[in-house]
């Protein structure tokens, strides 16, 4: 039997940008001055988004919005049913995030289970008074919570066992997103 | 070439902690990364994670212990860990049981990993060949005492950058010190060179064979050292006088504040506790800036939880 990975492209190079532009000018749209807005990326892309979008968001707007990091891994629900664990990245929040309104952003939104982690781990840090979720790409039908996104920059239907490959600059990609298929012929 | 591997590895190879001697650098290193991340985590204002919340920990102490079973009890609260206690002095092993039937009846209750601390060294290797279980050696007799040597070597990481290098010399009782011999290997393993200092009666007799230097000049070793551990006299542990009396052993090998001024160059100082002071150490020298013994105490949390988080990671 012989493997064959097929895969698709969801977001070139442009597309991407695009999409960031777009989805900032919904922020923005949104949120007025952004003095009481801070977003949250999570490790290890969402990271990368965020920052890209706080530089967006000050060229366009010409305001700075405070980005923390956020790693979900002490959190998750599937430690100890997933084999070997998940190493965990740094989470830096620098600030406080009581009362203010919280974008937390990721690459991809799957089962939402990452979400549900960010939110818990967020907590630590105090009480929003309101979070929002931004991704780059939310995968259908495929979600095991009650979660779903208020900014979404490709919604696309995917089967579980596909998976969508994220390759930004930031980590020697060049910044295009695949879904990818492994089918057996 | 080490970075690389240590993004490769994920998960401890041992199913217990025993000792340092049977661990690798590597897993040396990823309980080092793991508990950068849980120091962080301690130093939030809710110092808490949800990861074990379905882990039930028994801390079996035979021996006593303040600082140790209080650090590893807040590490799994922490983790949001069950914890029961347990010491031999409100036990039934006052009663005549056996280790292995009292870890037994532990772990019946649904227990799924043992902290222990017992006089008899290989006790919790005995345990481990035993039940089926994940033990930590919180403290084995005279042999090894790992996550004490884990949190000492991984001070000195964080107030020189590195271990790899540098000289650390171990003061004191040796004799009956297992910080000591769990210190020579983790110190080792990390690429330091370590020296031993002491009365003669109170270093070992072949503990040139570990490979360290020996020192019985005070003076002439702190002069050798980028850092120094100063244990204390474990009197409950002498059976017999090893010398003549505390205030000549403090005469001769406490450090104090005229020593380490005479130095030509600034030394770190470590402290496992409990401090004698005035006995190894003088206050001015423990309570000084480059003394890391209050780093010691909030390292030993981030570290045990990390220990404890990577063997719970392996857990049925």
């Amino acid at each position: 039997m012989s493997f064959q990975m097929q895969k698709r492209l969801l977001l070139d190079n442009q597309l991407l940008q695009i999409t960031i532009q777009r989805l900032c000018q919904h922020l923005i749209e949104n949120h007025n001055d952004f003095s009481s807005v801070v977003i949250l990326g999570l490790q290890p892309r969402g990271v990368f988004l965020a920052n890209r979008i706080q530089k967006v968001i000050q060229e366009l707007e010409g305001c700075y919005v405070e980005v923390g990091y956020l790693d979900t891994t002490f959190h998750r629900d599937d430690f100890r049913r997933r084999g070997i664990p998940k190493k965990a990245s740094e989470t830096r929040v620098p600030f406080l995030i009581e009362g203010k309104d919280v974008i937390l952003v990721d690459d991809v939104l799957f089962t939402g289970r990452s979400v549900r982690a960010a939110m818990d781990a967020m907590i630590s840090f105090g009480r929003p008074k309101k979070v929002e979720l931004l991704v780059l790409i939310d995968r259908l039908h495929t979600r095991q919570l009650p979660i779903e996104a208020n900014y979404v920059g490709k919604q696309v239907n995917t089967l579980a066992s596909q998976y969508v490959e994220v390759g930004l600059k930031e980590q020697n990609g060049d910044d295009s997103i695949w879904l990818m298929n492994i089918e057996a012929e | 070439m080490v970075n690389e591997y240590r993004s490769r590895m994920n998960q401890l190879i041992k199913n217990n902690l025993l000792g340092i001697k049977e661990l690798s650098l590597e897993e040396i290193e990823l309980i080092f990364e793991t508990a950068d991340n849980f120091k962080d985590v301690i130093n939030r204002p809710i110092k808490k994670v949800p990861s074990l919340r379905e882990v039930t920990i028994a801390n079996i102490f035979f021996e006593n212990s303040t600082r140790t079973q209080l650090s590893f009890e807040l590490a799994e609260k922490r983790l949001s860990a069950d914890v029961v206690n347990f010491s031999s002095s409100i036990s039934s092993v006052k009663k005549g049981e056996t280790l292995l039937d009292t870890v037994n009846n532990i772990l019946s209750m649904k227990v799924d990993m043992i902290v222990i601390r017992h006089s008899s060294p290989g006790a919790p290797h005995f345990l481990a060949k035993h039940v089926n279980s994940k033990i930590v050696n919180a403290g084995d007799g005279t042999h090894e005492h790992p996550t004490q040597a884990l949190l000492d070597t991984y001070s000195i990481r964080e107030r020189l950058g590195s271990i790899e290098g540098k000289k650390v010399v171990i003061v004191g009782d040796i004799l009956h010190s297992r910080v000591a011999l769990s210190n020579i290997f983790a110190l080792q393993k990390l690429g330091a060179e370590v020296m031993v200092c002491g009365p003669a009666t109170l270093l070992p007799k072949y503990i040139s064979a570990l490979g360290v230097k020996v020192e019985l000049d005070i003076r002439k070793a702190l002069n050798w050292c980028d850092a120094a551990n100063i244990l204390r006299i474990q009197l409950e542990r002498q059976r017999r006088s090893y010398f003549p009396s505390l205030r000549e052993y403090s005469l001769y090998y406490g450090v104090n504040k005229e020593m380490i001024n005479a130095l030509d160059k600034e030394i770190i100082i470590l402290h496992p506790g409990p401090i004698n002071r005035g006995v190894e150490i003088t206050s001015s020298v423990a309570d000084a800036d480059n003394a890391l013994i209050l780093d010691q105490v909030e390292n030993g949390v981030a570290i045990r939880m990390a220990v404890l988080y990577l063997l719970a990671s392996k857990l049925e």
